[in-house]
């Protein structure tokens, strides 16, 4: 069967850490940083599971601020 | 499979649309705002309308907009984007032309303007961004607000008695013989944004071929003027603010 495989890039500069990118994903793929925070003060999102990501760009779609890319892959 | 396999460019399905510049957006975070204005530049995008876009921006949290969105713009006085639109339609019938307000803009000092100009059937497209409240100046009531719903002027909730009851006004817009395509969508879900992209694509394409004024109503969050977190604004919303603000499309006389 072909396996889906996917990756998230977060701009971490531009990400406001609204959390609706992490409620949104299907696999639980992101959190919040729960120290780190960026040049603005926010708690940033990251892919902390990331071998659980399908790819979908769920996360990209409700992202208010377009800091995710979203890279997708089929293994035949 | 590493990530570093997954990380190419023959890969990539999703990335911010170029449109939406590198400029830091001033929203709040989960600001509806920034997701609309996002569907806007992807469109606009893969539309090829970048050297025919005009966009008409409000008074209210989306006074930036021509920050953010690198097309022609032009800053309405508060609730006068749909006059400035009209001209900008009529001078240039070639070109893009839409409207982007707020419902303290539209639905409030601007409904003179938003009636008329869906009544005389101009060929813009108005994105009506309804959060049921005064989002920039600090939360105050607005028309649209719920009975009910605190707000910094109805520390009690809105008393219809006192403020009268929510404005319904798309559904007005649909009663209106000049538009052609009335909607309501919301970007609260993954589905719901492909749904208020789709809405939006169809308005534009009516400004493009002239078949009257579209009006596509977004209802939305502010989670600062609400006093929520993002997710919970999105709750809040889909229990409170669909009751009064159904999702769906109106009117469509384009089909
Ligand atoms: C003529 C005029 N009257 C009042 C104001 C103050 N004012 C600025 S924004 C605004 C309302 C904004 O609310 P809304 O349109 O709902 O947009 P939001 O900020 O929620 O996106 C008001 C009353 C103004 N700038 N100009
Ligand atoms: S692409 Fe889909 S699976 Fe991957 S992080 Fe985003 S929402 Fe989750
Ligand atoms: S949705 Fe966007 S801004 Fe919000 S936490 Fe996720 S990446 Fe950051
Ligand atoms: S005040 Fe409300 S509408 Fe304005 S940017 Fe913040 S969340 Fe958005």
């Amino acid at each position: 069967m072909a396996k889906v495989s996917g990756a998230v890039v977060i701009n971490e500069e531009r990400c406001k850490g609204c959390n609706l990118c992490v409620v949104a994903c299907p696999t639980d793929v992101l959190a919040l940083k729960s120290k780190e925070v960026n040049d603005r003060g926010y708690h940033f999102a990251y892919p902390a599971n990331e071998e659980a990501c399908i790819g979908c760009a769920s996360c990209a779609a409700v992202c208010p601020d377009g800091c995710i890319r979203v890279y997708r892959m089929v293994e035949k | 499979m590493t990530r570093q396999d997954i990380i190419k460019p023959e890969n990539l399905v999703y990335e911010k649309p170029r449109l939406l510049n590198e400029n830091h957006m001033h929203y709040c975070p989960g600001c509806s705002h920034g997701v609309v204005h996002r569907i806007i530049a992807e469109l606009i995008e893969e539309m090829g309308l970048e050297e025919k876009a005009i966009g008409v921006a409000p008074v209210g949290c989306a006074v930036f907009a021509y920050k953010y969105i690198d097309i022609d713009w032009i800053e309405a006085a508060h609730g006068r984007a749909p006059a400035i639109a009209t001209a900008a339609k009529r001078l240039n019938p070639e070109n893009l032309v839409f409207t982007y307000q707020g419902d303290g803009d539209l639905a409030a000092i601007g409904t003179c303007e938003t009636i008329h100009a869906a009544n005389r059937g101009e060929n813009i497209a108005i994105i009506f961004i309804n959060n049921g409240i005064y989002g920039m100046t600090g939360g105050q009531m607005a028309p649209t607000t719920l009975e009910g719903m605190k707000t910094s002027t109805t520390p009690y909730g809105r008393r219809v008695d006192l403020n009268g009851y929510p404005l319904r006004i798309t559904d007005i817009a649909a009663q209106l013989d000049g538009t052609c395509y009335v909607t309501r969508q919301a970007v609260h879900t993954p589905a719901a944004v492909r749904k208020a992209k789709a809405a939006i694509r169809q308005a534009f394409k009516n400004s493009m071929e002239g078949r009257g004024t579209s009006f596509v109503e977004i209802v939305s969050t502010c989670s600062s003027g609400w006093k929520m977190t993002p997710e919970a604004a999105n709750k809040w919303m889909e229990e409170h603010m669909f009751e009064k603000y159904p999702l769906g499309e109106l009117k469509n006389t384009v089909k």
